[in-house]
């Protein structure tokens, strides 16, 4: 024991160098992310900036109460789980199909042309995201209403209807990460043994079931791995393009618990009453990630953890 | 042997024409922006351009270049995504080298206690507030500091430190009496030009693009990046000050209008202008990333 123990000191003294330079983010990692985790209990507190966090009362759960008891809550949290689901829904399976539909081009030229112009819209900022959007949306003279006016529908200003909310979000989403988020896959198809297809082909497959049988199975990992972590950012709605997106007209539909917690907390300064909230949010997601981890090491022997 | 050619046939013109629809719907926006940036004003509000400029005109452009604020928002873009990436980069690296050594005692549990946070977090409110007690709301730290390490560059750097620098090289350098800082300055930072593109490209277009930590850290509108300028133009249109007072109403709201798109393209430039550079290495860095996410 004391041979291990002396062993464990001579290496960290051998890597003492090491250590002080990870202290330096270490540092950075316990000031900007554990101190804020610690500051989660405000939550529990009545929170007063001039007596400080430890200072400030205990309110117990008052605050988590009176979120669940809240006229809003219910509408908030159909909102924030929908259009994440929603976003899931289109958003997961579209950069899997179009990686599929890459890796069947057969002129490299064109395949590389697809695939550059399918991941430029990745370095847009959400601003010029929204104000496209918003453009676009004009009634007069916007992009959207010229197209469906070619089929004859009359021309709408979708940014201010309730009921466009979210199919805007989620497909300007798809039309942005699509292209970017198929990397992955293109990468992981690449990667696929050339003899598994000839064998195939030998054996008389269709290139549909090549896809079916081969293509899939062989990413069926990466598509895991990614969906578990996606699960746990089911509560998470972007915050910066939902309120970029989000006017008075909609917020039926567009106050998700993100924007909430920043007018109520930031804004109007309930820093309890938000901080609940949004503990509230974190804790469900962890939970949800746990959940699908556990469910993904049980039956396919894929975990994060 | 025949039939199956002829059915692979039609499964390659279903895969062109599948890809070509694709390609139009990314393309056709983008190139509406552009086309509607060179136009003239009149004929945009009118409906008349789509793809290729009609009017040609660099009008809108001008008065993008003359409208103060977004000069200012530009230079301060500038000054964060250089500043910001400088920081992110060397607090990245700082982390990463010293965790990819594998026989570093109690590596396992410092990682768990980085990744921990990719999964739960404080959140706004308890952020806002540690900001407030360091002293650095409404300053240029409050953008540099509290965003600079992303946990997934982090692993992505880590991995590629793990799989690329062989272990011999480290032990040499060790024999040779070389400090932990020197072996990674003259050893494996030369080795390591792809992953540093990677992390320079992902911190870069994050810190241009990002306009949330300003929105809530700086008041100060001197301070305001780009992002905050535009979305003041673009989306709570904000255009007094435009140097147009002499001019009607409509006119005003026309070239109002006008702005949005050329302004969106001058703001997404400096990324779509370093984007076929540092793209091979994109890729790269996302499959590094692939290997262990």
């Amino acid at each position: 024991m004391g041979n291990r123990l002396r062993k464990t000191v001579r290496q960290i003294r051998r890597d003492a160098g090491l250590y002080i330079i990870l202290a330096v983010p270490v540092a950075w990692y316990l000031i900007f992310k554990y101190v804020p985790m610690y500051g989660l209990q405000i939550a529990f507190k009545k929170f007063n900036p001039t007596l400080g966090i430890i200072g400030s009362p205990w309110a117990g759960t008052t605050y988590f109460k009176q979120f669940f008891n809240s006229y809003y809550f219910a509408d908030i949290l159909w909102n924030t789980v929908s259009l994440s689901v929603f976003t899931m829904l289109i958003g997961f399976p579209a950069p899997i199909l179009l990686a599929l539909l890459i890796n069947e081009i057969k002129n490299t030229r064109f395949k590389k042309a697809v695939q550059n112009i399918t991941y430029m819209p990745n370095f847009l900022s959400v601003v010029v995201i929204v104000s496209m959007l918003s453009l676009f949306s004009n009634r007069d003279y916007g992009l959207f209403n010229r197209i469906t006016s070619v089929f004859g529908r009359e021309a709408v200003d979708f940014m201010s209807k309730p009921g466009y909310f979210q199919p805007l979000y989620v497909f300007s989403n798809v039309w942005q990460y699509m292209g970017f988020n198929a990397i992955i896959y293109i990468a992981a198809l690449a990667g696929v043994d050339a003899e598994l297809y000839e064998a195939a082909s030998i054996d008389g497959a269709s290139r549909m079931q090549k896809i079916l049988h081969i293509s899939i199975p062989s990413i069926m990992d990466t598509i895991l791995i990614l969906f578990i972590m996606r699960i746990g950012s089911i509560m998470t709605v972007g915050f910066e393009k939902v309120y970029l997106m989000q006017n008075n007209v909609t917020i039926s539909a567009s106050e998700v618990i993100s924007t909430f917690i920043y007018k109520n907390g930031i804004q109007k300064g309930q820093f309890s009453y938000s901080t609940a909230v949004g503990m509230f949010n974190s804790v469900i997601n962890f939970v949800l990630l746990a959940g699908a981890n556990f469910v993904s090491k049980k039956t396919a022997k894929t975990s994060l953890w | 042997m025949k039939r199956v050619f002829r059915s692979d046939f039609t499964f390659d013109i279903a895969v062109y024409l599948l890809a070509a629809v694709v390609l139009l719907i990314i393309a056709i926006p983008l190139l509406f922006v552009l086309a509607a940036s060179f136009s003239d004003p009149d004929l945009v509000l009118r409906g008349k351009v789509l793809l290729i400029p009609k009017g040609l005109t660099l009008k809108a452009y001008t008065m993008v270049f003359e409208n103060e604020d977004i000069w200012r928002g530009f230079v301060n873009s500038c000054f964060y995504t250089a500043a910001g990436t400088a920081i992110s980069l060397v607090l990245t690296i700082m982390a990463a080298y010293p965790l990819s050594r594998p026989h570093l005692v109690g590596r396992r549990y410092i990682m768990l206690l980085i990744i921990f946070t990719m999964y739960f977090s404080g959140g706004m409110i308890p952020t806002f507030l540690l900001i407030q007690d360091l002293g650095i709301y409404n300053t240029v730290w409050a953008l540099l500091l509290p965003a600079a390490v992303s946990t997934y560059n982090l692993i992505v750097a880590k991995t590629f430190f793990e799989n690329s620098i062989p272990s011999e090289l480290y032990e040499s350098a060790k024999l040779d009496g070389g400090t932990s800082l020197q072996i990674l300055l003259k050893i494996v930072l030369p080795l390591s030009k792809a992953i540093l593109a990677v992390l320079t490209l992902y911190y870069a277009v994050a810190i241009w693009n990002a306009y949330f930590d300003a929105l809530i850290y700086l008041r100060n509108s001197d301070l305001h990046p780009l992002q905050i300028v535009l979305r003041n133009i673009l989306l709570l249109g904000q255009t007094e000050q435009m140097g147009t007072n002499d001019v009607g109403m409509a006119e005003k709201v026309k070239m109002a209008e006008a702005i949005k798109y050329s302004a969106i393209i001058v703001s997404s430039i400096p990324m779509l202008v370093i984007y076929p550079f540092v793209q091979k290495h994109f890729v790269k860095g996302v499959m590094i990333g692939a290997v262990k996410g």
